[in-house]
């Protein structure tokens, strides 16, 4: 586990919790971040003020990496100008696009997500695409330069674990990259479920931040998320399905 | 006593849509009979996940008032699911009050004798810096509805202004044809907001007697012409109390809905106004429309369209919003004037639409929302 690290795009994490950074007070971002152990946390440019209000970027730790999202694109146009915008104010390199234009369910528009992420990719951001768990899309956004992909476990907010769980395995198996799973995990249990089947990394902020106690829920997640991570490198042990197993019901007569 | 005009007829200025909305709405509402829903209806409808139309009725319902509190404990649920402890803030901004309507029921109607104004650029600029100041970045531009004191070149030319000081620029004007719409927008808005006051037109006739308000078919059509233009979110309301205020209040939601269904990229936002005293006119009260029933109304707005934006009103008491906005509102006005030219230091220079309850500025709400442990947001948007 020590040397364990999660590699985006060249950069080296030991944690493998993103943490969202929305929805919930400011001033206790920072006690989340330091309970969840999290090393990057996302933020959406939209909500980054300037003036003399709260600021965002204010309540986030210094030496945590910052993950802006391009929330608010409604097509790969946006996403880019967002992305640029971020750079420019002093977010860094990192953008997880995030373009949507259904404003009741919030799914990601995968296609308009290639153009964003081939665009971006090639002005030298980190690119982490917000994507509805489709193979193709995700061999297309890898071909175009994305540094990780963040398929969706359940709509954003439902909180309902990793609906596509199915098709996450399939990116897991099939692309090089690190699959994040994003959106739609509300309990920690779910969390250590997407690391158990391969996920190099969990992104959650709805299920803290609407926790009672969302530091420690912070915390609980960490743990949750360690767990996964424990046991798929483990490699875990075989499922039973019906009852036990006699050692070798069918061949056993060859030995009579 | 002058003849009225038809008012289910577009004037020759007016665009014509092709689009079935409108008669959806109506048919839907007139299929509507609150009284008809049970308990047993409400229960069924506080089961489901997600609501049904259905479920929306028997929402509304009088029968489903009795659950109020469990109802009110799920919209909670959905709203913190959707928007955490996120409240937008924001303010209105009245930039003229001229008005070529005749709104029985409304303060700027113009056969009311207040004071009418009309803010110079060089005035709406100062009420923006002073607005800017107290740290807001979401403004809401209001005009009465004149096209000749208030033109669409008048709106831009503010909404322009605006874009300076402001990150979020919503309008609240007259209702415009798609191309002036598509004008305005570039010129910096995002955001249209338009009261249908109420969906019964039988009723809309008698409230509004003169003026382009007088057509109900085009005022109806506006959020779509909105959308058309190039408009990001749209926002819905009945002022709740000129008429049966549930299927008024299920004609919006519906409405809304309609709309959604054919612009699922619109961001959709409801209001929640309920008739309020205004100047010159005693006789104007809220009807049946009591605290508990105008909660009800917004927990069903949050249940049917969990993502929805809910706007609450100054025209409710501080004691009402602070409350809401734990519940189901998502947006709370602070600072309100809603008078010509109150902002900045110089003399208020017209009068006001209607009564506020809850005069806080700025800062209170800020610190209240914060005491009640939910997060002030400025803006949440980014104009690219």
């Amino acid at each position: 586990m020590e040397n364990d690290k999660l590699i985006i795009g060249g950069h080296e994490f030991n944690s493998r919790f993103i943490l969202g950074s929305g929805k919930y007070s400011l001033d206790l971002i920072k006690a989340a971040v330091e309970n969840a152990g999290a090393e990057i946390i996302t933020l959406a440019l939209r909500r980054a003020a300037t003036g003399n209000v709260a600021n965002i970027l204010d309540y986030i730790p210094k030496n945590v990496t910052l993950l802006p999202n391009t929330s608010g694109a409604r097509n790969a146009d946006e996403a880019v100008r967002i992305a640029r915008l971020a750079r420019e104010v002093g977010c860094g390199n990192f953008i997880k696009i995030e373009v949507i234009k259904d404003s009741k369910y919030l799914l990601p528009d995968n296609y308009e997500t290639i153009k964003a992420t081939e665009i971006l990719a090639k002005e030298g951001f980190v690119v982490m695409p917000y994507m509805y768990p489709d193979l193709n899309v995700a061999r297309s956004l890898r071909d175009a330069g994305a540094a990780s992909i963040m398929p969706l476990g359940a709509p954003i907010g439902s909180n309902k674990g990793i609906c596509t769980k199915e098709f996450i395995r399939i990116l897991i198996d099939e692309i090089d990259l690190p699959i994040i799973v994003d959106a739609g995990i509300g309990r920690p249990s779910q969390a250590c479920e997407a690391m158990e089947i391969g996920a190099a990394a969990v992104m959650a902020n709805t299920a803290i931040a609407t926790a009672g106690n969302i530091p420690q829920m912070a915390e609980a997640f960490k743990k949750g998320i360690e767990a996964g991570r424990q046991a798929y490198l483990s490699g875990l042990g075989r499922v039973i399905e019906k009852g036990a197993s006699a050692s070798s019901p069918l061949t056993g007569f060859l030995e009579n | 006593m002058e003849k009225r005009t038809n008012h289910m007829e577009y004037l020759p200025d007016m665009e014509q849509i092709d689009s079935d909305i409108k008669d959806k709405v109506i048919e839907a509402m007139n299929a509507y009979i609150p009284e008809k829903y049970t308990e047993n209806d409400v229960l069924q409808a506080l089961e489901h996940d997600t609501k049904t139309i259905e479920d929306f009725k028997a929402l509304l319902s009088p029968a489903a008032l009795p659950h109020l509190e469990e109802i009110a404990q799920q919209a909670k649920a959905e709203t913190r699911k959707h928007f955490g402890n996120s409240i937008n803030m924001f303010t209105p901004l009245y930039i003229s009050n001229y008005c070529e309507n005749y709104c029985i029921y409304c303060g700027f109607n113009c056969h009311n004798k207040i004071h009418r104004a009309k803010l110079n650029y060089e005035e709406i600029e100062k009420e923006m810096q002073a607005i800017a100041k107290t740290g807001l970045q979401e403004i809401l531009l209001l005009t009465g509805e004149s096209k000749k004191m208030s033109n669409v070149e008048y709106i831009g030319e503010a909404c322009k202004i605006a874009r300076k000081y402001f990150k979020v620029v919503g309008l609240e004007v007259y209702p415009m044809n798609s191309d002036e719409y598509s004008y305005v927008q570039k010129c910096g808005a995002d955001y249209v907001t338009v009261f249908q006051e109420t969906y019964n037109s039988d009723k809309y006739e008698t409230l509004h007697l003169a003026g382009h308000k007088r057509v109900f078919p085009y005022r109806l059509e506006t959020q779509e012409r909105a959308l058309m233009g190039g408009m990001r979110g749209v926002g819905f309301a009945a002022l709740l109390g000129l008429s049966d205020f549930r299927k008024d209040a299920f004609a919006t939601g519906i409405h809304a809905y309609l709309i959604q269904r054919k612009y699922p990229h619109a961001e959709i936002a409801f209001s929640c106004p309920r008739l309020r005293p205004i100047i010159n006119n005693d006789k104007i009260n809220p009807r049946d429309v009591h605290e508990p029933q105008l909660l009800q109304v917004i927990c069903a707005y949050r249940l049917f369209m969990p993502f929805a934006s809910i706007t609450i009103s100054t025209r409710e008491c501080q004691r009402f919003r602070d409350n809401i906005v734990q519940i189901a509102a998502t947006k709370i006005s602070a600072g309100v004037d809603v008078g010509i030219g109150g902002h900045s230091d110089g003399e208020k220079k017209g009068d006001e639409q209607f009564e506020i309850s809850d005069g806080r500025n700025v800062k209170e709400i800020y610190d209240s929302l914060c005491k009640n442990n939910m997060q002030p947001v400025m803006s949440d948007y980014i104009y690219v």
